[in-house]
C-alpha cells in the first residue's frame, strides 16, 4: 500500500435501486435493476426510453430531509443532501466543523431540472423566482453544505460524466497537501427533460435496458442519483478512532483530446487515466482484481474503453462489469455511485454482474462478469469518462 | 478578453469605467482562431476563452501545457439557453445536438485541449464566485506536487440573454437603462459583464513572469465579524504580517451589503493601499480573475494604474511586493489570494 492512501470512513448514496447502501447491495446481489419508464415528469420520450429513476417525489425527499418550506432546493440538491447526510452518519461524524472539513460536490444538471420547469414564467411572474439562483451548478453544493452545517472549504467540479471522480480526486489531493483533515466528496444529478432530450438528439439512448460490452448494444439509459464518500487523513482517522471502509490508493485524470463527444478509437484518454491511477497506487495492472467500467453501452464508449483496457491489461484482463444496467448512467454522480460500489466489492468480496449481456463484441475477446461472483478482492479500479474527453480513473484498496 | 478589450500594454491606461447593467466584452476578430464555419458555431465563452488562452501561452515558451484547469460560474449559458428555449418552443421535438453538446460546463477547457492536443489533467470548477479560485487552488496543488511543470488556468463567463434576463428579474443584475457605476450605485443589483482571463502558470520563474501565487483560501460563508479571523488565519498560515501587505484588491461591485465585508477587511489592513476593479470588469462569477490580472500587472511593472485606486488613500510606495486579493458575492464564496513579486 502506498503511503499516499487516503482512508474512506463513510459512504452514502441514493439511486434507482435503493435509498441506502444496504438496499443497493441487496438489489445488485439479487440482480434486480432499477430501470423503468419516466414517471416523475411528463415527457414526449416516455415510451421510447428507459431510465434509472428514483421513485421518490421532491416533496417526499423534502419531508425526509426536514426542510422548511418554501425552500429553493431543486431535485439535484435534494438527492445530494440525502446522500451526503447518509455519508456523514456512516462516518460517525457528529460535529462536522470539529476538524478542517471540506465539501466537494459535482453536478452537470445543477438546477436545470427546475429552470426547465419554471423558467418560462420568470419574466412574467415572480412566483418561482426563488429558483433563479438555484440554476447554477455551485448552488446545490452550497445548499448541501449548509444543510450539513459545513462552514469552510466548499467547491464544485463539473466535467460531465467524470465529475464525481474528479471531485473525489481533488478531495484526496487536498488532504495529501495538508489543507484539510477530512472531506466529503461526490456528486448528484437529477433526471431532467434537458438531459433526456439532449442525449436523445445525439441518438445514443437505447430503447431497451442497456447492454454494456455486448455486440448488440444500442446505447445508454440515463439515471439519477447521488453518492458521497467521507475521506480522512491518517491523523483524523486515529483521532476519531474511525473505522476505515477502504482506502483510495490511486487516481488519474487525462484528456482524450479527440472529439467533444466521441472517444478515440484506441481509447487514449482512458488508457492514460488508468495508467496514472496505477502509478499513483504503485500497483501493476495484474494486481487489479475487478474493474467497474464506465460501460455506458454506447457503441463508441465500450469499444474505446475496451481497447484502452487491452492496452493496460494486455492478455490478463481482470473481472470487469458495468453497473449502469442497474442504475442507468447517473451522469455527474456516476463516479461517486460507482466508487461506493467499488468499495462494496472490496468489503463484500464480490464482483458485480454486468446485466443483459448476451453476445461478446467482435472486436476483442472481452467478456464481462455476468453473474454475482464471490471472490476475494484487494484492489478495484473504477472508470468514469465524460464529454469533452475527460477521463478519470480511481483505485480503491481493501482496508 | 474583457469589457476593456484584450490584454495589451495600454490595458489599464485605456480602461473606461462601466456604467450599464450589462456590458459585453470588447471582442476582436476571431479570424485566426479557427475556420469561419467553426467560429460561427462557437459560443461567446468558447471564442473568448480560446483567444485568451492562446494569448496567455503566447507570452511564454510553452506550446502545450501539462494541464488545463478552468473556472466558470454559469458555464456555457449561451448554448444551454439555446437548447432549453428550443425544447420549450418545439415541445421536445426537432431538436439538434450542437447546442446540447456545447452546453456542458467543461466545454471551453475541452475545446482548448482539443486544439492544443493536450492530453493532460483537465478539470472545470463551477462554484459561483469562487469558481476561478477553486481552479487556482487546483493549479497550485498540481504545481507543488511536482508532477506538472506548467498549467493553463482560466476563468470564463459569458453573457447569455435568457440567463441574464432571469438574473435581472431576480434583482441580481441592474435593470436595463440604469446608468450607475460601482461607486454611485443606488438601485438594486449590480452591473454585470462577461470575460475570459487566462494565465500560464509554471513551477519556475521565467523572464516573462508577472508574479508568484503564494496561497489561496476559499470559504463558503462568513458572517461579517468573521471576516477578520478568516484573513488573520490566512496570513498566519503564510507567515506574513498584515503590515507587510502593500495593496489589497477588493471586489467592490456596487452592492452596499457586499461592501460591508470589503470595509471590514480594509480595517484589518490599514497600511495596504485599497484597490478595486469591478468598475472595469463588471460582475460575473469568474471576474475575480480580473483582480489577479491587476495584481500581476502591478507586481511586474511596479506601478499602480490610477484607475484602480479605491479612494484617495494611495501613498507612493517604492516597492509593491505583497498583494492580497479578496472577493465574495452576496456573502458567499469568500476567497483570499496572496501574490508576491518575484
Amino acid at each position: 500500500m502506498s503511503s499516499g492512501s487516503i482512508a474512506v470512513t463513510g459512504i452514502g448514496l441514493i439511486s434507482s435501486i435503493g435509498s441506502t447502501v444496504e438496499e443497493n447491495l441487496q438489489a445488485i446481489v439479487a440482480g434486480k435493476h432499477g430501470l423503468s419508464r419516466v414517471v416523475n415528469f411528463p415527457t414526449r420520450l416516455r415510451e421510447y426510453i428507459w431510465v434509472g429513476e428514483i421513485k421518490r417525489s421532491n416533496d417526499q425527499l423534502s419531508e425526509n430531509l426536514d426542510l422548511l418550506r418554501p425552500h429553493a432546493f431543486t431535485r439535484t440538491g435534494l438527492l445530494g443532501a440525502f446522500a451526503a447526510r447518509q455519508a456523514l452518519k456512516s462516518a460517525n461524524i457528529n460535529d462536522v466543523n470539529q476538524l478542517r472539513t471540506g465539501f466537494i460536490s459535482s453536478t452537470s444538471v445543477g438546477g436545470m431540472d427546475y429552470t426547465e420547469r419554471y423558467g418560462s414564467t420568470y419574466l412574467t411572474s415572480s412566483e418561482w423566482h426563488r429558483y433563479i439562483p438555484s440554476h447554477s451548478a455551485g448552488d446545490s453544493s452550497h445548499k448541501i453544505a449548509k444543510y450539513l452545517g459545513i462552514k469552510g472549504f466548499v467547491t464544485t467540479v463539473s466535467t460531465a460524466c467524470s465529475s464525481a471522480a474528479n471531485a473525489i480526486m481533488m478531495g484526496a489531493r487536498l488532504i495529501h497537501a495538508g489543507r484539510l483533515d477530512r472531506v466529503i466528496v461526490g456528486g448528484a444529478d437529477a433526471l431532467s427533460k434537458f438531459t433526456i432530450n439532449g442525449f436523445h438528439t445525439l441518438m445514443i439512448l437505447s430503447d431497451e435496458p442497456c447492454r454494456p460490452f455486448d455486440k448488440q448494444r444500442k446505447g445508454l439509459n440515463l439515471g439519477e442519483g447521488a453518492a458521497y464518500l467521507v475521506l480522512e487523513s491518517q491523523k483524523s482517522v486515529k483521532q476519531g478512532s474511525k473505522n476505515v471502509l477502504a482506502y483510495l490508493t490511486g487516481y488519474g485524470n487525462a484528456n482524450d483530446a479527440f472529439h467533444q463527444t466521441a472517444s478515440s478509437d484506441d481509447g487514449e484518454g482512458a488508457f492514460l487515466a488508468m495508467k496514472k491511477a496505477l502509478a499513483v497506487a504503485q500497483l501493476r495492472p495484474q494486481e487489479i482484481d475487478y474493474v467497474n467500467v464506465h460501460g455506458t453501452a454506447t457503441p463508441n464508449n465500450d469499444l474505446s474503453e475496451g481497447r484502452a483496457m487491452q492496452r493496460i491489461f494486455k492478455n490478463e484482463i481482470p473481472s470487469f462489469s458495468s453497473t449502469k444496467p442497474f442504475t442507468g448512467h447517473t451522469l455527474a454522480a456516476a463516479g461517486a455511485i460507482e466508487a461506493v460500489y467499488s468499495i462494496l466489492a472490496l468489503q463484500q468480496n464480490l464482483v458485480f454482474p454486468n446485466l443483459h449481456f448476451n453476445t461478446p463484441m467482435e472486436e476483442f475477446d472481452m467478456i464481462p462478469q455476468t453473474t454475482v461472483q464471490y471472490r476475494s478482492a484487494s484492489h478495484v479500479l473504477s472508470n468514469s469518462f465524460g464529454f469533452g474527453g475527460n477521463c478519470s480513473s480511481l483505485i480503491f484498496s481493501k482496508a | 478578453m474583457t469589457t476593456q478589450g484584450i490584454w495589451r500594454p495600454d490595458f489599464f491606461a485605456e480602461a473606461r469605467e462601466i456604467d450599464q447593467a450589462i456590458t459585453t466584452a470588447d471582442q476582436p476578430s476571431y479570424k485566426r482562431l479557427a475556420s469561419p464555419a467553426a467560429i460561427r458555431r462557437m459560443s461567446r465563452g468558447m471564442k473568448m476563452g480560446m483567444h485568451a488562452a492562446q494569448q496567455a501561452l503566447g507570452e511564454t515558451a510553452v506550446t502545450v501545457p501539462d494541464a488545463i484547469i478552468t473556472g466558470t460560474g454559469l458555464g456555457c449559458s449561451e448554448d444551454s439557453d439555446k437548447f432549453l428555449r428550443s425544447m420549450w418552443e418545439n415541445d421536445e421535438q426537432f431538436l439538434t445536438p450542437t447546442s446540447f453538446i456545447q452546453s456542458t460546463h467543461n466545454t471551453v477547457a475541452a475545446q482548448i485541449a482539443l486544439q492544443l492536443s493536450c492530453k493532460g489533467y483537465n478539470v472545470t470548477h463551477v462554484n459561483g464566485a469562487s469558481s476561478f479560485e477553486s481552479a487556482l487552488l487546483d493549479t497550485l496543488l498540481l504545481l507543488t506536487s511536482g508532477e506538472h511543470k506548467n498549467v493553463l488556468l482560466g476563468g470564463i463567463d459569458e453573457i447569455a440573454e435568457q440567463t441574464y434576463a432571469f438574473l435581472q428579474s431576480a434583482g441580481y443584475i441592474k435593470a436595463d437603462g440604469v446608468r450607475e457605476t460601482v461607486k454611485n450605485s443606488l438601485s438594486p443589483g449590480v452591473n454585470y459583464a462577461e470575460g475570459a482571463q487566462f494565465f500560464s502558470m509554471g513551477v519556475d520563474q521565467t523572464e516573462t513572469s508577472y508574479g508568484e501565487i503564494v496561497d489561496v483560501a476559499l470559504q463558503n460563508e462568513l458572517d461579517i465579524p468573521e471576516a477578520g479571523s478568516f484573513l488573520q488565519d490566512f496570513l498566519t498560515t503564510n507567515d506574513i504580517q498584515p503590515t507587510a501587505i502593500d495593496a489589497v484588491i477588493l471586489g467592490y461591485n456596487g452592492d452596499e451589503n457586499d461592501d460591508l465585508f470589503y470595509n471590514a477587511l480594509q480595517q484589518e489592513l490599514p497600511l495596504a493601499t485599497p484597490l478595486y476593479y469591478k468598475h472595469l470588469s463588471g460582475q460575473f462569477d469568474s471576474c475575480s480573475a480580473f483582480g489577479l490580472t491587476a495584481a500581476a500587472f502591478i507586481l511586474k511593472y511596479q506601478t499602480i494604474p490610477p484607475v484602480l485606486y479605491w479612494n484617495e488613500k494611495n501613498p507612493a510606495k517604492t516597492t509593491w511586493k505583497n498583494i492580497l486579493i479578496y472577493n465574495h458575492y452576496r456573502g458567499k464564496d469568500h476567497t483570499l489570494v496572496l501574490v508576491r513579486a518575484c
